[in-house]
Formats: structure tokens, sequence, C-alpha cells
């Protein structure tokens, strides 16, 4: 794991500057809050692509439909509560609807954006869009990933939303470590319990594994990068092979990965299972520390997860 | 208005009154009073080719009160977009006429409509793209006047001016009823027309069932901001019960209201 810790959002923005570079259809819009969302990278290079709509999301997002229906390629990018949120049925009705060509790089997600509070922390953001059909869903876990995120949503045909995120955090992917949407990367092979994690979680999985290998416990951690389409076939075969499941997420435990993860399981598999997360809760003002701490999106609520499942594990099979 | 004018319209309006008694669903209202707009759109000024949809420089249309869609239909079926057949099936399982206009089902639709207020949005990116592109291309939307109602519609008017889109024009089929009565019983909309000025829109008016008129309107020189006719129109147009009657915005008719609408069409 690399020392020095960047966020996603930085990485979006420079990825987003770069791929502009390569593909002269790429348009970036925002809402007032390129400096936030960092699509300024993009629009300081390239002032004639870039769209403020200023503080309208929904027109925004209505807007971007008619453009990406011209024949351009939108990164669309404001605030997740304020894209997935306020502007919901434009990206349902005008872009998912039609098919339309708009990437929403969507910010602050999660209560690691911190200080701004409740309001603007959104904790059901994945939930919304993952129920759109024609949606495909991206939680990158770190800055390297992010770029391969963005640049295979603009390889992708139809809408995409990338979830990014204020607060640096841990590298935990290298830029060999491949991508492809809808394609689960194991990070670490496990035989007792396998964790399936997104976003910022990924690294706290990680830190999860390690404590408890000093336990002797093994576990496998999952980088599931794509929400939707889910990669079935590895949360099943990995499911199967540990008896155990715990997913994480910086987000409701309603709708978003670990409910994908549990309806997929749902009559397949005999493992136990448990998700961290939010428990239907806002978020609230602090130090992002702080505020994982209170939510248990930690890698100490991670470890007592894991321990659950593999106690009911344990207690099923000498049940049979 | 000729006489001609007169009789295609008829010929519209009479289709629009089979599709919908045909499917027993949809919006008679509001079909019939945004008749006359469209006729003059794609008889008298958009450029189009039915036979290459994908026409980088064709005018796009948005019908943003998407319910009006049969009429939309009856017009494109008319101009060979799709046999006339398909009119017959709107509203059916597996039908390329959807209630609504859904752009990747129909040949002609530019937009999928029909959530007010989106429209005028969806319009402002299409003018976006035209416009940086520089095609000489035109976009027109046809507003519903209950519809600016929805903030939306203010987003996009504040937008369309603040990037000068003179490729822009917004049509309101002014008809002055919604679905829960008169727009001033329901929420009142004011000086629509000062609304848009206000917001840096170039601003005309004129009768919406006069097919020449809109035409003229349409077809003056563009200035440099985006444009918005206020249509005067009579919902439930050419029929005489429902004209100006609040509960024909979504209501099917049975037998006898159709035979005697058919009669008026002089069918």
């Amino acid at each position: 794991m690399m020392a020095d810790k960047q966020s996603t959002r930085v990485a979006y923005g420079k990825a987003l500057a770069e791929l502009g570079a390569k593909n002269e259809k790429v348009l970036a819009v925002d809402a007032d809050l390129a400096h936030a969302t960092m699509t300024v990278d993009f629009a300081t290079q390239y002032p004639d692509r870039f769209y403020n709509f200023g503080i309208a999301e929904s027109n925004m997002m209505a807007a971007a439909s008619g453009l990406a229906n011209s024949g351009y390629t939108v990164f669309a990018s404001t605030f997740a509560l304020f894209g997935a949120g306020r502007a919901y049925e434009q990206i349902r009705n005008s872009i998912c609807y039609t098919h339309a060509n708009v990437k929403l790089g969507l910010s602050h997600a999660g209560p690691s954006c911190g200080e701004d509070g409740g309001s603007h922390q959104s904790v059901e953001d994945i939930a919304l869009m993952r129920v759109l059909p024609d949606m495909t869903v991206l939680v990158p876990c770190d800055a390297i990933e992010m770029k391969k995120a963005v640049f295979a949503a603009a390889e992708k045909d139809g809408p995409v939303y990338i979830r990014t995120g204020r607060l640096p955090t841990d590298i935990c992917t290298a830029e060999t470590t491949p991508f492809e949407i809808g394609k689960a990367i194991t990070l670490r092979e496990g035989s007792d319990v396998v964790i399936f994690a997104c976003g910022i979680m990924v690294a706290q999985a990680l830190e999860a594994a390690e404590l408890l290998a000093a336990e002797g416990v093994s576990a496998a951690v999952v980088n599931v990068h794509t929400i939707k389409p889910l990669d079935e076939e590895c949360v099943l075969r990995m499911a199967n092979a540990c008896g155990a499941v715990v997913t994480a997420e910086e987000h409701s435990v309603i709708g978003g990965l670990g409910a994908a993860i549990a309806e997929s399981l749902m009559g397949k598999t005999c493992a136990s299972f448990e998700r961290v997360g939010i428990l239907d809760r806002f978020g609230q003002s602090g130090k992002p520390q702080d505020l994982f701490r209170e939510y248990g999106l930690t890698s100490e609520a991670i470890v007592k997860a894991c321990k659950r499942v593999i106690m009911q594990k344990h207690a099923s099979s000498q049940q049979r | 208005m000729t006489e001609t004018q007169h009789s295609q319209a008829q010929q519209i309006r009479t289709d629009i009154l089979k599709m919908l008694y045909g499917c027993q669903s949809g919006h008679p209202g509001g079909s019939l009073s945004v008749v006359e707009i469209l006729l003059a759109l794609y008889n008298h000024v958009m450029r189009y080719d039915p036979a290459n949809l994908s026409w980088e420089e064709r005018d796009r249309l948005v019908l943003s009160k998407g319910h009006g869609c049969p009429a939309l239909y009856a017009v494109l079926a008319q101009k060979g977009f799709f046999p006339r057949e398909s009119l017959w099936t709107l509203r059916q399982l597996g039908s390329i006429l959807q209630g609504h206009p859904d752009m990747r089902k129909t040949p002609g639709v530019d937009a999928s409509t029909g959530s007010l207020g989106q429209g005028m949005s969806i319009a402002v990116g299409y003018a976006l793209a035209g416009q940086r592109a520089a095609k000489p291309y035109r976009v027109f939307c046809v507003l519903g006047d209950g519809e600016a109602q929805e903030g939306l519609v203010w987003e996009a008017a504040m937008a369309a001016a603040h990037y000068k889109l003179n490729n822009l024009t917004v049509i309101m089929d002014y008809n002055q009823l919604q679905i829960d009565g008169t727009n001033d019983q329901v929420m009142s909309l004011g000086s629509i027309q000062d609304k848009f000025r206000a917001f840096g829109w170039e601003t005309l008016e004129t009768d919406g069932h006069d097919i020449s008129a809109i035409a003229e309107v349409l077809n003056r020189p563009a200035s440099d901001a985006p444009r918005f006719v206020l249509c005067h129109t009579v919902k439930g147009k050419g029929v005489s019960f429902m004209e100006n009657a609040v509960g024909w915005h979504g209501k099917p008719m049975d037998q006898e209201q159709f035979n005697a609408a058919m009669r008026e069409m002089g069918c």
C-alpha cells in the first residue's frame, strides 16, 4: 500500500482533462461546483468544451442528454446528492430512458465529505442510481482506479454513474491492476470469510484482513468497483468458497453494495452474511475519521462483522 | 388560413380522434390545440428528411408537452416517417407509438418527453450542440402552458439566454387550461411574455390556429436571443363539446361522442 493519500475527485478531474486531450467529442458540464468536483481541470484546458449551468442541476442533466444525443460524450458533475438526488428524474427520463451517452461524475458522496454535514452527505446515491434501467454504477476505490473508471466509462456507450469522494484516501491498487467494468477484483485471497467492499471501504477491508490474519483468520478481500452490472459469478464463487460474507460500503446498507450482493446471493448459497455500512441514518458534521467511527465505517467494524459471520457459519454447520 | 390548410388540419384532427377513440385513453384536448402549430412547423418551417433520420443538419422538434403526441404522430405519418397504419396501434403493447414520445421507438421523434418541464432543457442541450458545431439547424420546443409552473422551465430559460441560443425557439400552446382547471385557478402564470422578456428572450405572439400566421412568425430572421412565441389556442379545438372544456384533458370518448366528433370533422 502506498503511503500518500489522494482523493478520487482529484483523480477524476485529472483523468477527465486527460481524456479531453484524447477525445474531442468529450464535453464537461457542471453546476457551479467545478472547483469541488474538479471538472475545473477540464474547464481550464478546454474552456470551449465546458458548460457551467449554474446552480441548476436538473436543467444541467436534461441539457446534458440533449448534448449527448447530438453525438457528444458528456461528463456531468455536481455533488452526488444534488445530481443523483435532486436531478433524479431528469437522469431517469432524459438520460437513461434515451440511453444518452452521459457520464455522471458525482462527488462528495458519503460521510467522508465531513464538516458540511448531513444535508450534503449522500448516503443513498448508489441505491438511487442502481435501480435505474440502463445505468452502470461504478464506485472506484482509489485515485488510480478512478482514472481507469473514467476512461472505461467514456468507452462504454450509454449512461454511467461514477461516485467520487472528497477525502484523500489510501491507494489500494496499482497502475497495472486490470480494470474492466463488471469485473470485480480479488485483492487478497482468503478462506474463512470474504469481504466485498467498494470505494474508500476497500482500504478498510484490506486493513481488516490484516488484523484478522494476525489472529489466524484468513479473509479474502474483493474490490467490487462495479455495483451494476454486478460480477455475480465472482460473488457467488467467493461466497461459496468462504462460507461467510461481509460487505462494506460508505453508503446506506439499504440499496447499495450490500443489498446488491444480498439480492444476488439469495437462494444460491448457504454462506452467512452481514453488511457494514450506514444503518438507515443521515450523516452529520464532523471530521471524517470521527464520522467513520460514529457510523461504523472502520476496519474494526469489519473485523467484528467477519468474526460474527464466521461464528454463524460454524454454528450452522454444526446444526447440520 | 387557406382552405387547403384548413382541410389539412381537419385531416390531422380526424386521425387524432380515431387514434384516441381506438385506444380509449390519451389526451384529446391538448392534442387538438397543437395541430396548427405542428402543421406550420412541418409544412412551412422545419427542414427534415424522413428518409434520413440521422441527418445532422435537420431541425429538431422537442414536444415538451408530450401528452399532445397523437397530433405529432398524425403529422409524422402524413410526412412519411412511418406507415399510416401504425397510428391505430397507439398506446398498445409493442407499438412504436407510446403514450408519450419515445425517441428510441418512433422515427422522427427527437426527444423523449412527457415528464413536464424537461423538454426545454433537452432543447437547450440540442441548441448548444448546434451552436458549438456551427450547424445551421434550428431547435423548436413546444411547451404547454401549465408546464411553465415547473421550475425547470425557468432554469432552461436562464441557460438559453446565458448561452445566447438564438437557434432555439420555444412555442407555447397557450390554451389556458390544465387538468384541474384554468391556469389561473390552479397556479397563475401571470404574464408569460413578460417573464420570458425578463429572462432575456425575444418574445412574439400569434393566433395559434392560423398556420400562415404561425409560420410567418417562426420564419422571421433570428435575433441574437432565444425566441419565445406565445400561440393563443383553444383546448379541444375543432370539437365543439371539447372546446375550452376542462374535462377533456385526458378522457376517452364513448361511441356517441366519437360519432358526434367525427360528424364535426365532416366524416
